[in-house]
């Protein structure tokens, strides 16, 4: 755990390691009877063939992962999937991100700069005990902006605040991209909109195949319903229907979350794992 | 045949065939009259000797019989199971026209079931090492029948198939109570024990392209099927409960979800699932959903005679308790607030006059439109061919369904040293079409590979 809840777990993928690029990620399952979960991958070493993934502990899936003891095996972990994110020259480019999106944001942002643009970065976070890897930022960023929502480091608030800081900039910004939960990604894009910053958000979508099989990971994208696994994950932010998403998203919460709140000794007592 | 009583089999997931007993075999196999010219073969898309395996029935000489069946078929306990037979064999035979056909398919799995039975696994003999290479790209019938062949003539065969199972559709499509998955895993297993390599959560196109593996193998075969669902593009598609039949069945056979929360993947618990189409994939949906304890309705928009679903499924899902609504077209998704559908609106159609399948067109019936009640939809109107290889593989010829084309009799694609078969090619099809395309690229493979 690197900070509380979020935990980063190194993977031995030599076949993904080799390939993966900024913004796509993997699926995983940590055990054969569990489920197909998707993250982002957040760092690699081509040479070593490993992966770098950051994720909540917030579900049964994750719980697992976020227990599971250096050496282990897991049974899956497939990729690289999606589409990779669209690194060119833009000029001055925003990076917004809170939770596991600075991670996964990271290699975006990495690789943006080494396209020689100007790089803003955004860290948002409840409290300053949330950010991580600052260092990183530091290290490649023009300018590095943190938001958290009782003031403990930088502005004081939400993403919504970046409208005051956009109001003073001189130079207009050329791109956004944010990464991070729905809730960060809609009021981002909310907040560049009245700018005409263009936008680019990594949707979270459900999925289970993550190759376009399924379709469970449709969401609406102006008139057109796209495959997020597919066709994204990365979408215009200005375009997305979140109502959609979010409400989408919660189809499982009945089922997973309600069991993990509850201490289910009965069913740990005598669930066969084998 | 022996089938598990509907009322039972309607609230488990166990088989519900039961498959004959030798004697009834024998004594079915025995009124087959040995026709000099066997309509039965010719309808059989790979040939089988047919009055040949069940001379062998009727004469008790099952290990002789399975010998005869494996040589044209080497999934027969599958297709034994999966065959729409009476299309194919069971139509033609010339008993059928005082009803009385041979119960091939029947037949077929008994023998494949016996041997299974007999736990005396025989290898066959595999010719000495080629020293060539095949990749086989998907792990459904057409990959798996490809593997097989060419494994036995020597060459190394690897099969890399995206999903963590093996089996394609014989694993996330068929359900349960139509295809145990421990057939599929015994087919597979005797693959492995014939030293094929088979290789999961492998995604050709992402983790690495037909182009860099060229560097690596001999030839390719391309079998990824046909899993990109279609929706129906109507208000409401994308309101919480309606899903693709590829998610529905997908979490149910793949992810066993069926058995939550003992799996993690969750599935919810709803009472009234109208599950839209007519083919094998829309009974599954239906009667999959029916087990789970809901009213389960199939709407199709012609009547039952034009349903392409295989007959005995149509017959097991009305024993059951599905619920037809034929001539019947869904227009749109009506949701409540949080964004669950909970009325779905119909409209009435009659037939009119053909179209180019040759079934007649439904026709709408103006004004009348109704609504009913659901908790979920399945979207269950066919699959057309991922695009992932097209769009990763320069030089492939794309057909107008997004499918791969390739040759006829053997296979083989614009691309030199890429062969494709299966559902990849035709559009979403049969078990035995796969195979039989499998069989002729192994062979337009083998020839190549002989030669250069």
């Amino acid at each position: 755990m690197i900070v509380p809840n979020l935990h980063q777990i190194t993977l031995e993928a030599p076949a993904v390691a080799k390939e993966v690029l900024p913004g796509q990620f993997v699926i995983l399952r940590a055990d054969e009877d569990g489920e197909r979960t998707p993250l982002s991958v957040c760092d690699w070493d081509r040479e070593i063939g490993t992966i770098t993934i950051m994720f909540l502990n917030i579900g049964s899936t994750t719980n697992r992962l976020a227990h599971l003891q250096e050496g282990t095996y897991i049974p899956t972990v497939v990729g690289p999937l999606g589409n990779a994110t669209e690194t060119d020259h833009y000029g001055t480019v925003l990076c917004v991100a809170g939770c596991y999106g600075i991670g996964s944001i990271f290699p975006i942002a990495r690789a943006l700069k080494e396209k020689g643009n100007r790089l803003i970065t955004v860290l948002e976070a409840r409290s300053s005990y949330l950010l991580y890897w600052l260092e990183r930022f530091e290290h490649i960023s023009d300018e590095v902006i943190h938001i958290t929502r009782d003031g403990t480091s930088g502005l004081r608030g939400h993403v919504g605040c970046l409208q005051d800081y956009l109001k003073t900039l001189h130079k207009p910004v050329d791109r956004a991209i944010i990464n991070g939960c729905t809730f960060l990604m809609k009021t981002g894009s909310e907040t560049t909109r009245p700018f005409q910053i263009k936008t680019i958000v990594s949707l979270n979508p459900i999925m289970i195949d993550g190759t376009g099989m399924c379709g469970v990971c449709r969401v609406r994208v102006g008139s057109a319903t796209k495959f997020a696994c597919v066709d994204g994950p990365d979408f215009d932010g200005h375009d997305v229907d979140w109502e959609e998403l979010l409400q989408r998203r919660k189809t499982y919460m009945n089922e997973e979350v309600v069991p993990f709140r509850t201490s289910r000794c009965e069913s740990h007592a005598y669930k066969s794992r084998g | 045949m022996p089938k598990q009583p509907p009322r039972i089999r309607s609230h488990n997931f166990y088989e519900v065939a039961l498959g004959y007993q030798a004697d009834i075999a024998v004594e079915e196999a025995a009124r087959c009259i040995q026709c000099p010219k066997p309509k039965c073969v010719d309808n059989c898309p790979v040939e089988i000797d047919i009055p040949g395996f069940l001379k062998c029935i009727a004469e008790r000489r099952f290990d002789k019989g399975i010998r005869i069946l494996k040589e044209k078929n080497c999934l027969p306990a599958i297709c034994g199971r999966v065959c729409p037979q009476e299309e194919q064999c069971e139509m033609t035979c010339v008993l059928s026209k005082k009803g009385g056909q041979i119960a091939i398919g029947r037949l077929e799995r008994f023998l494949a079931d016996w041997e299974a039975q007999q736990n005396q696994l025989k290898l066959p003999k595999v010719k000495k090492k080629t020293g060539k290479k095949v990749a086989v790209i998907g792990g459904g019938p057409a990959g798996l029948t490809v593997a097989g062949d060419l494994i036995q003539l020597g060459y190394d065969v690897t099969i890399l198939e995206a999903l963590h199972k093996m089996g394609g559709v014989l694993t996330y499509g068929i359900p349960e109570f139509r295809l145990p998955k421990a057939i599929v895993s015994r087919e597979v297993d005797y693959l492995k024990k014939l030293g094929v390599e088979l290789v999961t959560d492998f995604v050709v196109g992402k983790t690495r392209t037909i182009d860099s593996l060229l560097d690596e193998f001999d030839a390719i075969f391309v079998g990824t099927g046909a899993g990109l669902p279609w929706f129906m593009d109507i208000p409401g598609e994308n309101l919480n409960g309606v899903y693709s039949a590829n998610e529905y069945l997908t979490r149910m056979n793949l992810m066993k979800g069926y058995l939550f929360p003992e799996f993690d993947t969750p599935i919810k618990n709803h009472k009234k699932v109208a599950v839209i189409g007519g083919g094998n994939v829309a009974m599954d949906c239906a009667r999959t959903a029916l087990r789970l304890g809901a009213e389960t309705r199939i709407i199709y928009r012609r009547s039952r005679d034009e349903l392409p679903a295989r007959l005995e499924e149509i017959e097991n899902a009305e024993e059951e308790g599905v619920i037809f609504e034929f001539l019947t077209l869904p227009l749109k998704y009506i949701g409540d607030r949080n964004g669950w559908v909970r009325e779905i609106e119909c409209l009435r159609m009659e037939l009119g006059e053909p179209d180019s399948s040759g079934r007649r067109r439904p026709v709408a019936v103006e004004g009348s439109e109704f609504r009913f009640e659901v908790d979920a939809a399945v979207c269950a109107i066919g699959n057309s061919p991922n695009p992932l290889i097209l769009s990763t593989t320069p030089g492939l010829e794309a057909g107008k369904k997004g499918n791969i084309v390739a040759d006829e009799t053997t296979g083989r694609t614009a691309r030199d040293k890429i062969w494709a078969g299966g559902d990849v090619v035709t559009g979403a099809a049969t078990v035995i079409l796969a195979m039989g395309a499998g069989r002729q690229a192994a062979k337009s493979i083998h020839e190549y590979l002989t030669s250069s």
